[in-house]
């Protein structure tokens, strides 16, 4: 890109759901920004820290709450439920064929593309102390694990800043 | 009616929103300033959000050709002209 790139104000996406289509908006936002040339932060916190999590562990935390939450949250970016229409998993498993038929990426290129591009990916690090995940437990595209205030700090300069 | 070299040549034909746009990005990557890139698409949006990406990105639209279902997008790399 040129030098006169006149895009350099940075977007800012706090990814708190954890299900494939919402997920799947915050990827086409943050690619497309990023395709324009615009810095992208993506803070995942909550639910939307499954998107980022490695396949396997399905037991995870040092405690029976932790440990029940994260076998009945179990998920990652391959294995997202729909916030409508889930129908026991048969809802992912028809959109993911309507996608992949008008080749639109899933939801693990989504990510490897907009890593590609030089979106950041940071995990939030209180969900993560709450649910007692560890930071080897997200891909290693992830960026450093950072809290609230860290996220504000980049945030306050953001000219796109959503919520999803 | 094309009085500019073709550098490269990208086939997106069959991804929409927001692959080309994306695949463009990267294909510019690689290319020096000035040179031309060729994006076929047969997404209707594209037509319209690959002139605003190349603005926002300070490329040059050099033209949209249409024919049938394919779109064609020819776009300098980088802003003006040598």
């Amino acid at each position: 890109m040129s030098d006169k790139t006149l895009n350099k104000k940075p977007v800012t996406i706090v990814l708190f759901s954890g299900e494939l289509d919402k997920a799947m908006a915050a990827f086409v936002i943050a690619t497309s920004a990023a395709s324009m040339g615009m810095p992208v932060s993506i803070f995942f916190t909550f639910w939307g820290l499954n998107v980022i999590k490695k396949q396997g562990g399905l037991i995870k935390g040092s405690n029976w709450m932790q440990r029940m939450l994260n076998i009945m949250n179990y998920g990652h970016a391959r294995k997202l439920a729909l916030s409508k229409m889930n129908m026991l998993g048969m809802g992912p498993a028809m959109l993911k064929t309507m996608m992949a038929k008008k080749r639109v990426p899933d939801m693990a290129e989504f990510i490897k593309t907009a890593a590609a591009l030089g979106v950041k990916f940071y995990p939030c690090e209180m969900s993560m102390t709450v649910m007692g995940l560890k930071k080897e437990d997200f891909l290693d595209e992830r960026e450093a694990v950072i809290g609230a205030v860290s996220y504000l700090s980049i945030a306050k300069d953001s000219q796109v800043n959503l919520f999803i | 009616m094309t009085q500019y070299t073709i550098d490269k040549s990208l086939d997106a034909r069959g991804w929409c929103c927001p692959m080309p746009s994306v695949k463009t990005a990267l294909a510019l990557e690689g290319m020096a300033d000035g040179q031309v890139i060729e994006v076929i698409t047969d997404d209707p949006v594209s037509k319209r959000d690959l002139p605003v990406w190349a603005e926002a990105t300070g490329n040059t639209l050099l033209a949209v050709e249409e024919t049938d279902s394919t779109i064609k997008i020819y776009l300098r790399k980088g802003e003006a002209q040598a």
